[in-house]
């Protein structure tokens, strides 16, 4: 925990995600001479999406390093030196180039210590922006958090605010595992308030722990990323209608926090996710059968009376349609129900 | 031991003599149907290589390679930046409407550019990419293929387009994402794709398409079509892992396919000085065994002359080509993009003022004689209205039918898609006021 001094406390200051990752990345470049960043126009032009601004302009060739367009080949080879000993930040466009390097993550940079006998470990960073942004179509809008979550050997986090990414982007460059940071696009240049802590050089979030966003009482409703913004204004609404909605912000997807989910659930008894990614094998999918799995242990004598209520949104399609002005003032909710249900409070059916 | 050795092994003893051309194995001196191109001898009393891998003589000096960038493969040029014609027997000769159309395509294309790309910064629509600079890339190679030749693209590549008459309306629609586009609105601005005009849809991942015009050049030989593909990338997407896989292929497979690259010197903001260390791209070609052409891209009749040849002899003999089109990219990488942060201003107005193809056709009609400045002038103004009047039609259609976000995932709609789709309708039902339903097609 970062000291506070007693009497002076620093003010709140507004930090967008851009610039918290900048920071981040900058105050762990400055601790650690190993650590570098390498990808397509990360050096001279400040980053494809201006996250790596002035980087270049403070540490120069060796440590900002621009790479000719092949993700296969630049992710290969910040595999290839974090084995050597340096810790690469590995910067892809969008996380959907990272397809063309996805077996340089998957098998030499997740599979490779375990593969090794624990012999030799990959402390590399692969980051860059997940999911959908601004109208840039199928092959520029898929969020991988499944697909990533989905491996083990691999650790894999997706801030939403400026304090998840600052913390979050440290947390990942100090961990001598392979690490995935999700970030969003649409989320760089939002703005947040950044608390005391967040301001200190070893500000650090832990990998694996969700945080909850805003209490409640009567449903709990997770999400990671951008997403966890639409949850927090629909709990807004949602409150003038006496509903109190739990907000989980996962922060992290691998390894799970499924048990502040878990508690949460345990407390509300209903449960919705909400995610950019797919419903099919997705982080929702995985969220409801462990809770599943879970409470059907936990609950067996409620479980009659728990209600589960299931939301899969496609929220590509759902922002599509608000970037052409529409105002989404409620979620389309469905219900479903189990046998032996006898209809909890919620009036949803 | 002899009866033991199959065809075309060999065998040294540890004095060095060849056993195995002892007797007659069967050895074959002459290029088989297997191995058409080794051109080797095999002969056991001299001392040549018999390596499978390469066809080289010994040398016994050691002696690197060096890698020549100072003098790299030289550019091919028909006219000079002035527009006259350097070597007369290498003017194509080609008729005044031709090379008008030419002219036109380039110019017009100029003008939707201007047109299109100042609309996405009145957030009219939501991206778009110039290609100004690189027109006489597009028309000279267009020009030069048959109207069926298949065309994989990168997304700088509007001009083969245009001179294939695709109309400013679907231009427009494409960018505009509304009723009329043939993409349903499902890409971003400059993703065209025309079946009609044999020109697949424009997908963002770089130099994917490489290896795509491949297999397509290959089907085509399978099909014995009498056609060729050409494959368009820029030198950064040559950078890729498809790209080597392409090259390699069409050579290993014998596909009549034009690999077309043009070289810009930048890719987003990474000059080729950070792109690549060799000469280039067109010095990869006779690595992977492809005949290579560096052309000077900016040259529309240099462009024309290497296409057209090219074409004519990847269909006659099931050959890969390399064209290398040096050119500049004059306009930013895209909208997203402000190249003043990494080239200066005079190196742009160089290109633009000094050495551009479109310039430098108009010098050449006003030599021959086929155009004025009255034309000049006449034609930019009709064709500035044509395309005003395009872009005004197309900033009034509607976007398409929200059920379009559901159909073509698969050849036939899945039951989850049609029970989204119908979700949908009824949300829409209910909360359709807080939609602009009025700017889509019911």
């Amino acid at each position: 925990m970062a000291a506070v001094s007693g009497l002076v406390r620093r003010p709140l200051r507004q930090v967008t995600v851009r610039d918290a990752i900048n920071q981040g990345m900058d105050e762990e470049l400055e601790r650690d001479e190993k650590v570098f960043l390498l990808g397509e126009e990360v050096a001279q032009y400040d980053g494809a999406y201006k996250v790596s601004r002035g980087l270049w302009k403070k540490y120069g060739d060796k440590r900002i390093i621009d790479t000719p367009i092949s993700e296969m080949g630049f992710a290969g080879i910040a595999v290839g030196a974090a084995m050597a000993g340096l810790r690469p930040i590995c910067e892809f466009m969008t996380f959907n180039f990272s397809m063309q390097a996805i077996d340089q993550v998957i098998n030499s940079a997740a599979k490779t210590y375990y593969m090794s006998g624990g012999l030799q470990p990959v402390p590399i960073v692969f980051r860059g922006p997940n999911g959908a942004s601004a109208g840039v179509a199928a092959q520029h809008s898929q969020c991988f958090a499944a697909w990533y979550g989905h491996c083990p050997g691999l650790k894999v986090v997706s801030p939403w605010s400026s304090e998840d990414a600052k913390g979050l982007i440290k947390s990942a460059i100090r961990d001598n595992n392979p690490v995935v940071v999700l970030e969003n696009e649409l989320m760089y240049g939002v703005p947040f308030e950044f608390p005391a802590e967040a301001q200190s050089k070893d500000f650090l979030i832990p990998i694996g722990k969700a945080k909850i966003e805003r209490q409640g009482t009567h449903i709990t409703v997770v999400s990671h990323s951008r997403p966890v913004g639409h949850c927090i204004e629909a709990a807004t609404v949602l409150s003038k209608e006496g509903i109190e909605c739990e907000v989980i912000n996962m922060r992290t997807i691998r390894p799970m926090d499924i048990e502040t989910i878990e508690a949460s659930v345990m407390k509300t008894n209903h449960l919705i996710t909400v995610e950019g990614g797919w419903p099919q094998f997705g982080v929702g999918a995985e969220i409801c059968a462990r809770i599943m799995e879970g409470i059907s242990e936990k609950l067996v004598l409620e479980y009659s009376q728990a209600v589960i209520n299931i939301v899969y949104l496609n929220t590509y399609w759902i922002r599509r349609l608000k970037a052409r002005g529409g105002q989404m003032t409620t979620f389309n909710l469905s219900c479903i129900q189990f046998p032996g249900c006898s209809r909890c409070s919620c009036h949803w059916c | 031991m002899a009866e033991a050795l199959k065809p075309g092994w060999r065998v040294w003893d540890r004095a060095g003599r060849n056993l195995s051309a002892a007797s007659d194995m069967g050895v074959s001196s002459t290029p088989s149907p297997q191995h058409p191109h080794r051109q080797q001898q095999f002969s056991s009393l001299e001392d040549k290589p018999q390596f499978p891998g390469a066809s080289a003589e010994f040398v016994d000096k050691l002696e690197f390679i060096q890698p020549n960038v100072i003098s790299g493969i030289p550019i091919y040029r028909v006219m000079d930046r002035q527009g006259q014609i350097i070597n007369p027997s290498e003017d194509p000769h080609l008729p005044q409407e031709k090379v008008l159309k030419f002219y036109k395509s380039m110019t017009l294309l100029n003008t939707m550019d201007r047109i299109l790309y100042e609309s996405q910064r009145q957030g009219r629509i939501s991206f778009y990419m110039t290609n100004y600079g690189e027109e006489g890339t597009h028309v000279g190679s267009a020009a030069a293929l048959d109207t069926t030749d298949l065309v994989f693209g990168q997304y700088r590549e509007a001009g083969v387009l245009m001179y294939r008459d695709y109309p400013l309306e679907l231009f427009m629609a494409q960018c505009y994402s509304n009723v009329s586009d043939l993409g349903k609105g499902r890409q971003m601005p400059v993703h065209y794709g025309c079946k009609e005009r044999h020109f697949v849809t424009i997908s963002s991942p770089l130099a994917t398409q490489i290896p795509q015009a491949v297999g397509a050049a290959y089907a085509a030989k399978r099909a014995n079509a009498n056609k060729v593909v050409i494959c368009y990338f820029g030198e950064g997407a040559a950078s890729e892992g498809d790209a080597h896989a392409g090259f390699n292929f069409a050579a290993t497979l014998e596909c009549p396919i034009i690999f077309f690259c043009r070289n810009n010197g930048y890719a987003i903001s990474t000059p080729t000085s950070e792109q690549y260390r060799g000469d280039g791209i067109a010095a990869r070609g006779p690595g992977y065994g492809l005949i290579s052409i560096r052309v000077d891209g900016n040259d529309v009749f240099a462009v024309y002359n290497a296409t057209k040849e090219a074409r004519r002899r990847a269909v006659a003999e099931n050959q890969p080509f390399l064209i290398e089109a040096m050119t500049y990219r004059i306009g930013h990488h895209s909208t997203s993009d402000d190249s003043s942060a990494y080239r200066s201003v005079d190196e742009v107005n160089y290109w633009d003022k000094q050495d551009h193809p479109i310039s430098r056709l108009r010098h050449y009609l006003l030599g021959r004689g086929w155009w004025d400045d009255e034309q000049e002038k006449a034609w930019r103004k009709q064709s500035r209205k044509r395309v005003m009047e395009a872009f005004e039609q197309a900033e009034r259609k509607l976007k398409p039918n929200p059920n379009l976000l559901f159909s073509d995932v698969y050849q036939e709609m899945p039951a989850q898609l049609r029970k989204q789709q119908e979700s949908l309708a009824r949300h829409l039902q209910t909360y359709g006021e807080h939609y602009p339903l009025d700017h889509f097609e019911k």
